[in-house]
């Protein structure tokens, strides 16, 4: 057992208003305290705008502002560009926005900020669906996934966030669970020393949205991440893919057997989940493949 | 004057460009639309030139370019956008946003009919849609006009911290070359010093935008939000005889255009005052004693001003170039509701002239005027061209 401490004092303060158990708020206080005190925030509606607290509390030691639910990184663009006018290049301007405020509704402004190459620093807190209205299909939630809009599981598989950000070519575009912390931290500091768009989407498993266990939080984020079903890797420029850890060691009936939103799935169903994250893995590898073939290629 | 103010040969929108340039906003974020894009060529030639000096946005939509404007504005910087129609429409929930958000952005709205179907002409239509916005509304006449209300708008938002839009009618202003007084660089800074709000998004400060409130506080923002609003009638006064002193034009809040001892008064807004300038004149000559009341501040509503200019008056014509299904037009009800009430009251005509830019002719307009007085008031507003 290894105790793993903050890299610097806290900027999200207990006392905030998460569930407990909450892995959200739990990756947030690391993904804040490695930002650290010359950081601003832009947070849509969702879990984390709760998280951060109602008027005239605020459980951030930042400024936060709060734009509508499609607009985030439209708002941290204009917000960026103020800092800059004034002179502030050094503080940074981080989005902490849920899946459905980034695969959905605010994709489109998400796209345009990458392809500006807007200098924000993304973060998608993805529980997979719209958990703070009580847990409703969006276009991240997984393939059989039942939700209050999918009783019958989701017909149609997760979009890939990640790999649409990397053909934006954007510097930096990641995928990291707090339940690896160290490659996390590491995720963020690299991304806040790098300029330009940057976007990291965290893995957050729901406790009430997923059906898991009080304590089941770490347990599903490591799952995720040993199945292979939510792989951790990075890609810089567009191209360049590295996998942060390359092997699994799970079956992913081993992660969704934690979670009750899969109950209902039938032999078959976790089969072609199963045939679904090998096919993705497999694509990955070659993905990696490529980029270390580019490195040598370049080096020769 | 002459040697503070450069007279060019500008378009509407180039006015409203030729503005923003001089009062130094430090944030642009734009979006391409018919008919304001001059607005934003000629912006985005200034900076390419290298004398303006603004950070520009490009974004996708204008949704994001309202988005951008208002954390930029809350960060403290000056903040300009302009858009047209259905831009306009798309930023419909962030324009209340904007407000709630007491930012104080300033944005050109080129007055363009709303679709379907497809259409570019003059039709006020889509800022009048926004009257419950929050916003600051200004409507106007020429290119003059255009150049100097935006400098307005400015010192207005940033006082009374509430967004300001400077709305001109598609292609009668927004297109027609005008000789136009550029003030210099110096007249300008010394009317719109920096923007400085106290309260704003600042590490050194902490304060946050945006957390959910209880209804208590919900209410009082909105009371607070009534308040500037209240204000902003004074500040755009002051706002307008500063720059009389200053460049020799003053517009007022409201106009009145031959209005002494006049039996009837046309009331409208835009490019349509112009051409009932013309058809006052002709009336006037031909021995009908008639006036025109322009009226540029659309929010807040200058109603005691409006009561003031129409008192005694036996007929009030309205000219409206927008429509609202099923109530009619916007101008010709909002002047029924600031005259309710008031000791011998006047008679209150409408008329749906010129939407979808149809043109309305002095003649026209001499007809609509004549016809209505031999009439009781209808209680619909009248279609007429």
């Amino acid at each position: 057992m290894q105790k793993l401490d903050l890299p610097n004092p806290p900027m999200l303060c207990s006392g905030h208003a998460a569930c407990p158990g909450c892995v959200e708020a739990l990756s947030v206080r690391h993904v804040l305290a490695t930002m650290g005190p010359d950081t601003m925030a832009v947070i849509p509606p969702s879990c984390m705008a709760i998280i951060a607290g109602p008027q005239p509390f605020s459980s951030l030691h930042m400024p936060v502002y709060q734009p509508t639910l499609e607009a985030s990184a439209a708002a941290a663009s204009g917000l960026r560009r103020a800092l800059d006018a004034q002179g502030k290049h050094e503080t940074q301007v981080i989005v902490l926005a849920g899946d459905g405020g980034t695969y959905d509704i605010g994709f489109q402004c998400l796209s345009s900020a990458a392809e500006r190459n807007e200098n924000i620093l993304y973060f998608c807190l993805d529980n997979e669906g719209y958990m703070n209205t009580g847990a409703q299909k969006s276009s991240s939630t997984p393939h059989y996934a039942k939700t209050g809009t999918t009783p019958e599981g989701k017909s149609t598989r997760k979009k890939n966030l990640t790999a649409i950000m990397a053909a934006h070519q954007v510097p930096y575009a990641a995928t990291a669970s707090v339940g690896y912390l160290p490659d996390l931290v590491r995720k963020v500091e690299k991304a806040k020393a790098m300029r330009g768009f940057r976007i990291i989407t965290l893995l957050v498993p729901c406790l009430d949205g997923w059906g898991l266990a009080d304590d089941g939080g770490l347990t599903a984020s490591r799952y995720a991440v040993e199945s292979g079903a939510f792989p951790l890797y990075e890609v810089e420029d567009g191209t360049r893919y590295t996998l942060n850890h390359p092997t699994r060691t799970r079956p992913v009936s081993d992660y969704l057997g934690l979670q009750r939103r899969y109950q209902h799935l039938p032999e078959a169903g976790i089969a072609a989940l199963q045939a679904e994250v090998d096919e993705g893995w497999k694509r990955l590898q070659r993905q990696v493949e490529m980029s270390k073939a580019d490195d040598a290629a370049a080096l020769a | 004057m002459s040697t503070t103010q450069t007279s060019r040969l500008l378009t509407g929108n180039h006015a409203v460009a030729w503005a923003a340039r001089l009062a130094r906003p430090q944030v642009v974020p734009v979006y391409p639309i018919t008919p304001q894009t001059p607005i934003l060529e000629l912006l985005t030639d200034f900076h390419a030139r290298g004398e303006f000096d603004a950070e520009f946005l490009t974004p996708e939509s204008e949704h994001s370019v309202l988005s951008a404007c208002i954390p930029a504005s809350l960060a403290g910087s000056r903040v300009f956008t302009a858009t047209a129609s259905q831009g306009l429409l798309l930023m419909h929930e962030v324009l209340h946003y904007a407000s709630g958000a007491r930012a104080a952005i300033v944005m050109a709205n080129v007055n363009r009919t709303v679709a379907s179907p497809w259409a570019f002409w003059p039709d006020q239509t889509d800022s009048l849609a926004q009257r419950d916005t929050g916003w600051i509304q200004y409507y106007v006449e020429t290119a003059q006009e255009c150049l100097d209300t935006v400098l307005h708008a400015f010192r207005v938002a940033e006082q009374v911290q509430l967004p300001a839009i400077v709305n001109l009618d598609a292609f009668y202003v927004s297109h027609s070359l005008e000789p136009v007084q550029v003030p210099s660089q110096e007249l300008v800074d010394g009317y719109l010093p920096p923007y400085a709000p106290a309260n704003r998004l600042d590490i050194g400060l902490g304060s946050s935008w945006g957390n959910v409130v209880s209804q208590d506080m919900f209410y009082r923002h909105r009371q607070m939000i009534g308040e500037a609003m209240a204000q902003a009638l004074t500040v755009a006064q002051e706002a307008d005889r500063e720059w009389g002193e200053r460049t020799g034009r003053s517009h007022g809040l409201l106009e009145r255009y031959r209005c002494d001892g006049a039996r009837a008064v046309i009331v409208t807004m835009g490019s349509m005052c112009g051409t009932a300038r013309v058809a006052v004149d002709a009336l006037r000559d031909a021995g009908h004693a008639v006036g025109l009341l322009k009226l540029r501040l659309f929010r807040p509503l200058p109603m005691q001003a409006l009561r003031v200019a129409l008192d005694g008056v036996p007929d009030v014509v309205v000219l409206d170039r927008n429509h609202s299904p099923g109530l009619g037009g916007i101008l010709h009800q909002e002047l029924r509701g600031a005259l309710y009430g008031v000791d011998a009251p006047p008679r209150i005509h409408g008329f749906l002239a010129g939407v979808g830019g149809v043109n309305v002719s002095p003649e026209s307009i001499a007809g609509i005027l004549r016809s209505a007085l031999d009439l009781a008031p209808s209680v619909e507003s009248t279609w007429a061209r």
